[in-house]
C-alpha cells in the first residue's frame, strides 16, 4: 500500500487547484530602492578613499630632487600655506607616514588644498572652482547631446535595420576613433583659421569679462560652438554602436513580436517597448564612460585653451606645480564619484527589477 | 551492494523579507543499486534539490544523507571515492557538454581522473562505453556535440556517467528535453544499464508515464515533501493522495483515449 | 508490468546520423525511419592542426574582420620594416627644404628644418604597435586573472575583487596617467605600456567576470565539477575557450584605447618628445604653427594613421561582435531579404502570398 502523509490533506488553495503556482501576488513596495543606492553610495565612498590615499602616494613616489626644488622655489609662501604645502606633498620627513596620513585628512576636511605657485600663491580651491563650471557645462551640454542623438539615432537604425540607415554606423564609428585632439585641430584649421567661423580658443574673448548678460553669454556659445561639436561628433559613434546592437537583440525578443502582433502601432513598439529597454544597459554604460569622457575633456581643453579644470591640470603639469595637479585630480574623480551616483540613480528608478528586488 | 539513505533531510533558504523557504522538508527515502526510484513531483517541488544535494552541489540544512552507512564526505579521498560511486546525468543535452571538445576528451576525462583503467587502455574503454550506449564509435568520437543530435548527446552524457563504473546514477530529467519519440529508447537503455551492471537509478521526472513504466518505486514530491510512495503500479493506478490523484488526473492517459474512441478494440 | 524493451525501429537518431549527416534543426528524428542496419560509412577525418587553429579563430573569418585583420596587418608590416621603408632618415636636418608641400623627393612634405614627414610617420608606426600590443598584452593577461577568478569563486572573495575592479574602473585614468608620467623625465616605451596596460584591465576584466558567473552555472561546468576537476583545469580548460571571443574583442578593443591614449598623450608632450609616435609628430607640428598656417601634410597623415588603425581595429571588432551575437549578423541580411520580397520585416501583419508557383520542401 502506499504511505501518505495525513497531515498534508488540509492545506491552502494548493497550486493545482488554483491553476497557478502563485497563489498570492506581492505588490511592489515603495519606489525608493534604498538598498541598492546604498550598496552603490558605499563602493564611491570606498572608491574617494582610494582615490584620496593613491592622491596621497603619488608624490611621494617622486624624485627627491624634484621636491627640493619645489622647497626653493616658494620662499615667498606664508607659514600657513607652506605648512599646508609640507602635509600635501610628504615634504615632513621627520614625520612618521601615518602621522602625514592623518595631517593629509585634516587638511582635506577643512577644504584646504594648498597654494597654486603658478596663479600667484591663490588657495587651490580658488582656482579649480573657477575653472570647474567651464568644464562641467562644456561637457556636460556635449555629452548629455551626444548621448541623446546617439541613442535615438541607434534606436532608429536599429529598427530600420537592413535599409541605408546602417551606413550610418561605420561612418559614426570611424569618427570616433579619430583622436579627440585631432579632430579638434582639424575643427580649427578650418573653421578658425581657413574660414574664420570661430575663434581659435578660449571661452570668451581677450578683455571680456565675465557677467551675466545676453553678449557675453553670445560670447561663450560662440566659442564654445567648437568645442563643444568636436565632442559631440567624436562620442557619437560609440553611443549610437551600442544602441544599435541592443536595439537588434531586443528587437529579437518575443514581447516585441508579441506586441506588432497585437496590432500596436510601429512607433509605439519602437520607442516604449523596444527602446525603453534597450537604452537600460546604455545608461550603465554611460556611467561606466565618465572615466574616460574626462579624459578626452583634458585634451579638448587644451586644443582649444578652453579654461576648464583639464587645462588647468596639463598646465599644473607642465610647471610642476604639485599642488595644484593634487588638488585638479581630487576634484575631477570625486566629480567623476558624484556623476556615477546620479547615473546609478536613473539606472535605479528607470529599471523595475532593481526596485523589485527590494521587495 | 550500496545503499543510498536520505534521512530526514531539509533544506531551507533564507529569502529576503519571506523568512525562509523550505526547497526540502523532511525527506527520507533509500536506494539501492539495482533498484529503480522514480522522484516525481512539478517545477518547484524539490526534485533538483535533492539532485543537487547529492552531487554535492548543496548542502542539507538538517538531516543526513547516507551511502554505505557513512554521511557524503566533504572533501579529501572519501570524497573522491564517493564522486566516483554516484553519477549524475544531466536534464539538458545541449548544456551538459562543453561545446568546444570533443566526445572522446569528455569520456576520456573521468577515466583519467579516476584511474579507472590503465593509460594505455583508455582509448579502448573509450570505444567500450561508446558501444554501452549503442552510439557508433568510429562516427561519433571526433565530433563536437553541436555536431550530434539531443539523442545521441545524452547517450554520450550517459557514458560518461558510466565511466567511473558508479554504483548508482542520478538521472535528472534525462528525457524531458528530447523529442518524444526518442524518450523510450533512451529510457530503455537505462533501463538495460541498470539490469546489466546492477545499477541504481533515482530517476527524477515531472512525467508520470514514463516514472511508471520505468521504475519500480515511485515517490511523489510536493513543495519540498514526500507526500506519497510505494511501488510504481501502486502509486499510478490507485493513488491515495489527493495530489497524487490530481497529477494522475492531468496526465493524458492513452488506454483511456484509445477505449473511449474505440480505435482499438477494447481495453487492453 | 512491462519494461520498456522497443527496440525494433532504432529511431532516435543514433542509427540514423551513423553517417555523420547534419540533421536539420526542427526535422524530427523520425522523419526518415529506416528498418535496416545501415553500413558505417567514412568517419569523419581526424581534425588536423591546421582545421583546428582554424576554428579556433572562426571569430576571425568574416570579411569585416578580415578587412581589419588586413589594415592592422598592414601596419605592422611596415612597423617591422621601417627602416627599410622610410627614404629618408627622420631626423635628418635638411635647412634647405623646409615647410616643403609633397613634391618627387618628399612624398608628404617636409617640417619646420627639412626632415622628411613620410619617414616620420614611418618611423612612428613602430613606437604604436609596440605601445599599443604590450600594453593589451599586459591588459588583456590582468584582466582574464582577475575577472574569471573573481566570476569563479563566491562569497567575499569574489566580491572583493569586483569591488577592486569597479574602483579602476570609475578612477579616470587619464589624469592619473598625466600624473605618474610627469614625475619621470624619460620614461622607457616599457614603461609607458605597463601604465597605460595598469589603467585599462578593468573593463575587461568586469566583462569576463560577468561571462564566468553565467558559464559558472552552465550544466556541462557542474558536471566537470562532478567529476572531481580541479578548479584550475575547470577554469583554463573548460572555461577558457568558451571565453575567447570575449578575451579576443577585449584584446582588441584594448589596444586602440592604448593607441588612442599614447598618442594623446605624446601630443600633450606628458610623454616626453624623444620617443617616435604619431602623437610626438603632430605636437611639433602643433607647436610650430602647422595648423595656423595650412601645412596640412604635416598634421593630415598622422592622424588619418591613427583613424585608420582605429577604423581597422574597429572591424575586427565588429567581426567578432557579429560571430557572438548571431543575431547581429543576421538582421541585417534579414531585413534585406524581406524588403526583397515586398515585406518590411517590421511590418504588423505577415503578408501571406496566394500563389505558390513552387511547393517549398517540407
Amino acid at each position: 500500500m502506499t504511505a501518505i502523509d495525513s497531515s498534508l490533506q488540509t492545506q491552502e488553495p494548493d497550486a493545482i487547484s488554483a491553476g497557478t503556482t502563485a497563489t498570492t501576488a506581492v505588490k511592489g513596495r515603495g519606489r525608493v530602492p534604498w538598498r541598492f543606492l546604498g550598496n552603490r553610495a558605499l563602493f564611491y565612498l570606498f572608491t574617494l578613499w582610494a582615490a584620496i590615499t593613491i592622491n596621497f602616494f603619488v608624490p611621494r613616489l617622486m624624485k627627491g630632487d624634484a621636491v627640493d626644488q619645489y622647497l626653493a622655489r616658494n620662499r615667498n609662501v606664508s607659514p600657513e600655506a607652506a605648512d599646508a604645502l609640507r602635509a600635501l606633498l610628504g615634504l615632513d620627513t621627520d614625520k612618521s607616514l601615518l602621522q602625514q596620513y592623518f595631517d593629509y585628512w585634516n587638511l582635506l576636511l577643512h577644504g584646504d588644498l594648498g597654494v597654486s605657485l603658478l596663479h600667484g600663491l591663490r588657495p587651490v580651491t580658488e582656482v579649480i572652482s573657477q575653472a570647474l563650471p567651464w568644464t562641467v557645462g562644456l561637457v556636460g551640454f556635449a555629452t548629455l547631446v551626444a548621448f541623446t542623438i546617439g541613442t535615438v539615432g541607434g534606436a532608429i537604425v536599429g529598427w530600420r535595420r537592413g535599409s541605408r540607415l546602417d551606413a550610418l554606423i561605420p561612418i559614426t564609428t570611424f569618427l570616433s576613433t579619430i583622436p579627440y585632439f585631432w579632430l579638434g585641430l582639424l575643427a580649427i584649421a578650418l573653421f578658425s583659421v581657413n574660414l574664420g567661423w570661430f575663434p581659435i580658443g578660449k571661452a570668451y574673448g581677450v578683455g571680456v569679462t565675465p557677467e551675466w548678460s545676453f553678449e557675453f553669454i553670445g560670447e561663450v556659445i560662440h566659442h564654445g560652438f567648437l568645442p563643444a561639436t568636436t565632442i559631440i561628433i567624436a562620442s557619437l559613434g560609440g553611443w549610437m554602436l551600442g544602441m544599435r546592437n541592443m536595439m537588434l537583440t531586443v528587437l529579437d525578443e518575443d514581447y516585441v513580436m508579441v506586441a506588432q502582433a497585437k496590432g500596436m502601432p510601429n512607433d509605439r513598439v519602437l520607442w516604449r517597448y523596444a527602446a525603453r529597454n534597450a537604452v537600460l544597459p546604455q545608461i550603465q554604460s554611460f556611467a561606466l564612460s565618465l572615466g574616460f569622457i574626462v579624459g578626452g575633456t583634458i585634451v579638448m581643453e587644451m586644443v582649444f585653451s578652453y579654461p576648464g579644470v583639464g587645462k588647468l591640470l596639463l598646465d599644473a603639469t607642465n610647471a610642476k606645480d604639485y599642488a595644484l595637479m593634487q588638488g585638479v585630480f581630487l576634484v575631477i574623480t570625486l566629480s567623476v564619484l558624484l556623476a556615477n551616483l546620479l547615473a546609478d540613480v536613473a539606472y535605479a528608478f528607470l529599471d523595475p527589477r532593481t526596485r523589485q528586488t527590494e521587495a | 551492494m550500496t545503499v543510498l539513505e536520505f534521512d530526514g533531510v531539509t533544506k531551507a533558504y533564507s529569502v529576503r523579507g519571506a523568512g525562509q523557504i523550505k526547497a526540502l522538508d523532511d525527506v527520507s527515502f533509500t536506494l539501492e543499486s539495482g533498484q529503480i526510484i522514480g522522484l516525481v513531483g512539478q517545477s518547484g517541488s524539490g526534485k533538483s534539490t535533492i539532485a543537487k544535494i547529492l552531487t554535492q552541489l548543496e548542502t542539507p540544512t538538517s538531516g543526513e544523507v547516507r551511502l554505505d552507512g557513512v554521511p557524503i564526505p566533504r572533501r579529501g579521498k572519501e570524497l573522491r571515492a564517493y564522486r566516483q560511486k554516484l553519477r549524475m546525468v544531466f536534464q539538458d543535452p545541449f548544456a551538459s557538454l562543453n561545446p568546444y571538445h570533443t566526445i572522446r576528451y569528455h569520456l576520456e576525462r573521468p577515466l583519467r581522473l579516476d584511474d579507472i583503467v590503465p593509460r594505455d587502455q583508455v582509448d579502448d574503454e573509450v570505444h567500450r562505453l561508446l558501444e554501452r550506449v549503442r552510439l557508433d564509435a568510429k562516427a561519433v568520437i571526433d565530433r563536437r556535440p553541436h555536431e550530434l543530435s539531443g539523442g545521441q548527446r545524452q547517450r554520450v552524457a550517459i557514458a560518461r556517467a558510466l565511466a567511473s563504473r558508479p554504483s548508482l546514477l542520478v538521472a535528472d530529467e534525462p528525457v524531458s528535453m528530447l523529442d518524444v519519440s526518442i524518450r523510450m529508447s533512451v529510457l530503455g537503455l537505462l533501463s538495460d544499464l541498470q539490469h546489466e551492471h546492477g545499477l541504481g537509478v533515482l530517476y527524477i521526472t515531472h512525467d508520470l508515464a514514463t516514472a511508471r513504466h520505468f521504475s519500480d518505486e515511485i515517490m511523489v514530491l510536493n513543495q519540498g515533501r514526500v507526500v506519497e510512495s510505494g511501488t510504481a503500479d501502486d502509486v499510478i493506478l490507485r493513488p491515495q493522495n489527493p495530489y497524487t490523484q490530481e497529477l494522475r488526473a492531468a496526465s493524458p492517459d492513452p488506454d483511456k483515449f484509445f477505449a473511449s474512441s474505440g480505435i482499438l478494440g477494447g481495453a487492453q | 508490468m512491462t519494461a520498456v524493451n522497443d527496440r525494433t525501429a532504432q529511431n532516435d537518431g543514433a542509427a540514423l546520423d551513423a553517417d555523420g549527416a547534419h540533421r536539420q534543426a526542427g526535422v524530427p528524428a523520425t522523419a526518415t525511419v529506416r528498418t535496416s542496419q545501415r553500413p558505417a560509412s567514412t568517419p569523419p577525418r581526424k581534425p588536423t592542426f591546421w582545421s583546428k587553429l582554424g576554428s579556433a579563430f572562426a571569430m576571425f573569418r568574416n570579411p569585416k574582420s578580415i578587412a581589419g585583420l588586413s589594415i592592422l596587418g598592414f601596419f605592422v608590416l611596415v612597423a617591422i620594416f621601417a627602416d627599410v621603408l622610410a627614404p629618408y632618415p627622420p631626423t635628418r636636418i635638411d635647412n634647405t627644404a623646409r615647410f616643403q608641400p609633397p613634391s618627387a623627393a618628399h612624398w608628404l612634405g617636409t617640417t619646420h628644418i627639412g626632415e622628411d614627414v613620410l619617414s616620420q610617420v614611418i618611423h612612428g608606426t613602430r613606437g604604436v604597435i609596440v605601445v599599443g600590443f604590450l600594453a593589451a598584452i599586459i591588459a588583456t593577461l590582468i584582466a582574464i586573472v582577475i575577472g574569471v577568478i573573481s566570476g569563479y569563486l563566491t562569497g567575499w572573495r569574489s566580491e572583493s575583487l569586483s569591488a577592486l575592479t569597479n574602483v579602476f574602473l570609475v578612477i579616470p585614468g587619464l589624469p592619473l596617467i598625466i600624473i605618474v608620467a610627469s614625475m619621470f623625465d624619460d620614461p622607457p616605451l616599457i614603461l609607458i605600456a605597463l601604465v597605460l596596460g595598469l589603467i585599462g584591465w578593468a573593463w575587461g576584466a568586469r566583462v569576463l567576470r560577468a561571462q564566468t558567473m553565467s558559464l559558472r552555472t552552465r550544466d556541462f561546468i557542474q558536471a566537470a565539477r562532478a567529476n572531481g576537476e580541479p578548479m584550475r583545469r575547470i577554469i583554463t580548460v573548460e572555461m577558457l575557450p568558451n571565453l575567447m571571443a570575449l578575451i579576443a574583442a577585449s584584446f582588441v578593443g584594448t589596444v586602440t584605447a592604448a593607441i588612442l591614449g599614447l598618442t594623446t598623450l605624446s601630443y600633450i608632450g606628458v610623454i616626453p618628445v624623444t620617443t617616435y609616435n604619431w602623437g610626438t609628430i603632430l605636437n611639433w607640428a602643433s607647436a610650430q604653427g602647422a595648423f595656423r598656417q595650412n601645412q596640412w601634410w604635416w598634421y593630415l597623415p598622422p592622424g588619418l594613421c591613427i583613424a585608420a588603425i582605429g577604423v581597422a581595429l574597429s572591424l575586427i571588432n565588429f567581426g567578432i561582435d557579429e560571430y557572438v551575437n548571431p543575431r547581429l549578423r543576421s538582421a541585417g541580411e534579414r531585413a534585406r531579404a524581406m524588403k526583397k520580397k515586398g515585406m518590411n520585416v517590421n511590418d504588423t501583419v505577415t503578408v501571406v502570398r496566394t500563389n505558390t508557383k513552387t511547393q517549398e520542401n517540407a
